[in-house]
């Protein structure tokens, strides 16, 4: 199957944008929500402020998805969905405009991501405690199996671990434990025969890196370890049910922004490592677009992309063999060494209680990893061809455009979504909504009932996404996730010792020790360029105040005035920032703290940085900025000149 | 050559803390925890401007010590309470001592973040600093932090992690110690038992959800108290998550607890024992003997104005061992 990851703004413009995709001989739909849908907010929500439609579309009720669906025939299509937190919320729409269409449930084909511990270890959009939120994927995943046969009712993660750092041996064990938790909690709420379907209906999301070769036997690996949990764990007889499957998108971690033509050959590579061994095949393959790390890619940089899986598929012969890793010495080779370490790292997470109890001890790993990765790139070991090495280049004709080779989604939208949700609201009958969402409050309270049904009738008596959210919110309570860093121990090398000197002679002639507020506006989860920041300015010896994802730019404020920090670093990368960060800067004027100096950092092009510069940001960083010793030093620069206090470094 | 960043006026946060002025808080902190000798200097004049002699009594506000293990849900219980504490019309101020040690000079202040309050109610206020040189040792500034934010707000809270060393140091800047345990927090019963901890002021006892444990864990609490004499400890179980218990009535023991206490007389020796701490700091042994040894300078502060700051009295240290030197 081959498909594009895709959606943007509001329905009727994604709705647009499938169909055209379907007429180029796409074979199915890849729904991408904005990160109001996947968080649980209306488009009307404080929260939701900057983030209507950026990362994908927003869908706000049953009105939203019929729409997004118009002349989808939704009995023949297989629909992806990128949802977490709200799954549950998103697939009772899907049913919901299906019936619409005339089609039952059973006759649906398609995927909710719904797994939530990798968005607690890495995407961030989760909306509810652990507990509370595995059940609602127990919950799902028992629905389906008895209701949507043909959907996939989860698609548990890896990927989002390799771009959070992991090893792939962390990603082969924590995806595995992750698995694991779910599987337990599902076998709570359906009854024994049924297992085996369940276990066959579990898919993968998984990575693949550039290193390819090493990745395939990663896949390998995987199948094994899946095979053996199926038939000793949980008892799985049928050998189809034990076959691993998943479906992929290549890595996004190893794209550069420096010459992104050449993500073009990576991202071909790395389909490779998903391809070449008949025995460990993707089903599904979603390739990037070349233009990732700069912006929400174009129509055309998609179509590149598909073209790319048409030509694997139906020109070479790819698919006409069978395994040809098979008896090779050095493939099993490694497939032994991995699994032999990832058995270790299971073994490790099952003492610390399984994948839900170990959420700390694994988001601090990765961190850690993901430093490691950082200083190895920073020191050449690693080498990143056009970032690190073979740096010079001739000007690039693909970003040469007005438009700077991105996608920019139209600001009216959000506009446009606030007002249409008010709309629904006063167009609908409030007693229906609010009778079906008292009935969701009192089914989220019983743990033993299923919340599928009362959330297909909420979705049916025209509740919005931030209503079914809150409901629960009140059930369940809000939860922050850990951020990791705290645990993460500094290696000390002559560069940064070089630096905390600077840094200690800084805090000499201010009185007190650097203090550097790293936040992140919005409700972007993508935290892992925050923590990689926080850390290092850690490491240098600056007192650093890391709050976590999503906080209001009251929040910020607020934060920076009391813990009187003499800086504030910004991290967004969902395409927001021209609405975030002017709103930062308005907080921190009322707040009194002006003088405060912020940088910026996250997938900003040019164009809006040379804007954010004259708004009064001290200075923006992109991917391309790599070198995080040198950022720090850009760091203590600033303070020292702001303060008028010399350094080595500003002197 | 350095230029030396402008010093804030100390006598001016001092007397807007002293009105009750919430917005001097962060600056005041800023010069409290500042190391400079102009700072210190203006630090100084701040302390005097909000000591009892200047105040006409002690600091209003209710100094509250909450500590106990990591991991039981104090950053939870602080959320609620604060907002049980707003609900009463109470300012609160937080001071929370994070626990990641100082290796590389630096720190990661992550605290904050789990205590949840209304970013827009200025009269909610959280400082995070990094611990002393161990696991939930105060900061040298928090003493002094405490004792100037009790004189704007109605309760100023600091949150230490760690069982065994940190309450006790707690306990030497609070009015009242609460420590925080959790089912199956065994250990800190031993420690209470054996008598490495002292006995707290309020007994916390989180996630009270957890039925079966939570009752449990009450009765060998509440036995374990009985053995030790203690029986008048007040122990609060709570619950944090929906539906949050236990709250208000854990707000009314710490009130309880204050309304039973002789603040002066507790804060008084405080001070003073925080004035000979750091003179011993500065000065060491040596100084010491100057003064005639540890009962002896004891003794003589006993016998000063009841109304100095800690400043004040240090000075009055310093003064007395040249004297007889």
């Amino acid at each position: 199957m081959m498909r594009t990851y895709a959606g943007h703004s509001d329905a009727k413009r994604s709705n647009e944008l499938y169909r055209r995709n379907l007429e180029k001989g796409q074979t199915g739909l890849s729904i991408a929500f904005d990160l109001p849908t996947q968080t649980g907010y209306d488009p009307d929500h404080e929260l939701a402020r900057g983030e209507v439609g950026k990362v994908g579309v927003s869908i706000a009720h049953e009105g939203d998805m019929a729409t997004l669906l118009d002349q989808i025939p939704l009995g023949q299509m297989n629909t992806s969905m990128t949802i977490n937190a709200t799954a549950a919320w998103l697939l009772a729409l899907y049913v919901v405009a299906a019936e619409k269409q005339g089609v039952a449930e059973q006759e649906l084909q398609g995927t909710t991501q719904n797994d939530i511990l990798k968005e607690y270890l890495s995407r961030g959009t989760y909306a509810f405690p652990p507990g509370p939120s595995m059940r609602l994927i127990a919950d799902t995943i028992a629905y389906a199996v008895q209701h949507i046969p043909k959907w996939n009712p989860i698609n548990i993660c890896s990927y989002h671990l390799q771009e959070a750092g992991a090893t792939p041996v962390q990603e082969i064990a924590f995806t595995m434990s992750n698995a694991i938790a779910v599987l337990d909690a599902v076998r709570q709420r359906v009854p024994d025969e049924l297992m085996g379907s369940v276990f066959g209906r579990i898919s993968f999301f998984v990575n693949a890196g550039v290193r390819f070769i090493e990745e395939h036997a990663k896949l390998r690996a995987m199948a094994i370890l899946w095979d053996e949990l199926g038939r000793d764990r949980y008892g799985v007889e049928d050998d189809k049910h034990r076959r691993l499957r998943y479906g992929v998108q290549v890595n996004s971690l190893g794209l550069t922004e420096a010459q992104p033509e050449n993500n073009v050959y990576r991202i071909a590579l790395e389909a490779l490592a998903v391809t070449l061994g008949r025995n460990a095949r993707a089903r599904a393959l979603q390739l990037p677009a070349w233009n990732e790390a700069l912006g929400l890619p174009r129509p055309w940089d998609q179509q590149w992309s598909l073209r790319l899986q048409q030509i694997l598929a139906y020109e070479t012969d790819l698919l006409e063999y069978p395994d040809i890793f098979e008896g090779s010495k050095v493939m099993d080779g490694l497939v032994a060494e991995l699994l032999e370490g990832a058995r270790e790292e299971m073994h490790r997470v099952a003492e610390l209680g399984g994948a839900v109890d170990a959420v700390d001890y694994m988001k601090a790993a990765l961190v850690e990893s993901h430093r490691k990765r950082w200083q190895r790139i920073e020191s050449g070991e690693q080498v990143a061809v056009g970032m690190n090495k073979f740096t010079s280049t001739e000007p690039s004709p693909l970003t040469a455009g007005a438009d700077g080779g991105i996608l920019v989604v139209d600001p009216e939208v959000e506009a446009e979504q606030r007002a249409a949700v008010e709309r629904w609201r006063a167009a609908r009958d409030q007693a229906a909504v609010d009778e079906a969402l008292e009935s969701l409050a009192r089914v989220a309270r019983d743990d033993g009932e299923n919340i599928m049904p009362a959330t297909i009738a909420a979705a049916r008596a025209g509740a919005t996404t931030g209503e079914w959210a809150q409901t629960l919110r009140e059930a369940f309570g809000e939860y922050r996730a850990p951020t990791g860093v705290g645990e993460a121990v500094a290696a000390p090398t002559e560069e940064l010792s070089e630096l905390r000197g600077e840094v200690e002679r800084l805090s000499e002639g201010l009185g007190r020790r650097l203090k550097f507020l790293v936040g992140k506006p919005g409700l972007d989860g993508h935290s892992n360029g925050a923590e990689q920041i926080a850390v290092r300015a850690r490491d240098a010896g600056m007192d650093v105040v890391y709050e976590g994802i999503r906080l209001t730019p009251t929040q910020i404020a607020t934060s920076a005035a009391q813990e009187g920090v003499h800086v504030i670093g910004l991290s967004i990368l969902s395409g927001s920032h021209r609405e975030l960060i002017p709103s930062v800067l308005d907080a921190l004027r009322e707040a009194g703290i002006e003088d405060v100096p912020v940088v910026v950092g996250g997938i900003i092009p040019e164009v809006d940085a040379d804007a954010l510069r004259e708004a009064g940001i001290a200075a923006v960083y992109t991917p391309k900025d790599w070198n995080l010793n040198g950022m720090m030093r850009d760091i203590v620069e600033l303070v020292a000149s702001r303060h008028g206090v010399e350094t080595a470094v500003g002197a | 050559m350095n230029r030396t960043p402008a010093v804030a006026d100390g006598q001016d946060l001092g007397r807007r803390l002293r009105e009750r002025d919430l917005t001097a808080a962060a600056a005041a902190l800023n010069l409290i925890e500042s190391r400079a000798q102009a700072a210190r200097d203006q630090a100084d004049e701040l302390l005097c401007e909000v000591s009892p002699a200047a105040l006409g009594a002690e600091a209003p506000g209710h100094v509250i010590g909450v500590t106990g293990p990591p991991g039981v849900g104090k950053s939870s219980l602080l959320s609620r309470l604060v907002a049980e504490w707003r609900h009463r019309g109470r300012t609160v101020a937080v001071l929370a001592v994070d626990p990641s040690s100082r290796r590389s000079g630096g720190s990661l202040l992550g605290d904050r973040a789990r205590i949840e309050a209304d970013p827009k109610d200025r009269s909610v206020f959280v400082r995070s600093t990094a611990a002393g040189d161990r696991l939930g040792g105060l900061a040298p500034a928090t003493r002094t932090a405490a004792a100037a934010l009790a004189a704007a707000f109605d309760v100023v809270v600091i949150e230490t992690v760690g069982v065994g060393q940190s309450e006790t140091e707690v306990a030497d800047v609070a009015d009242t110690v609460a420590v925080v345990l959790q089912p199956a927090s065994g250990d800190v019963l031993q420690f209470l038992k054996a008598g490495i901890m002292e006995v707290p002021d309020v007994l916390v006892l989180t996630k009270a959800d957890l039925q079966g444990p939570a009752r449990r864990a009450l009765a060998d609490l509440n036995a374990a108290m009985a053995a030790l004499g203690a029986s008048d400890t007040a122990i609060c179980p709570v619950s944090s998550i929906p539906p949050a218990a236990g709250i208000d009535r854990l707000a009314d023991a710490l009130d309880a607890h204050r309304a039973g206490l002789d603040v002066s007389e507790r804060r008084l020796g405080a001070r003073r024992r925080h004035a000979l701490d750091e003179f011993v700091a500065e000065h060491g042994r040596r100084g010491l003997r100057a003064l005639g040894g540890r009962l002896e300078a004891e003794r003589w502060l006993g016998r000063q104005d009841p109304g100095l700051d800690v400043p004040a009295l240090g000075r009055a240290l310093e003064a007395r061992a040249t004297e007889r030197r």
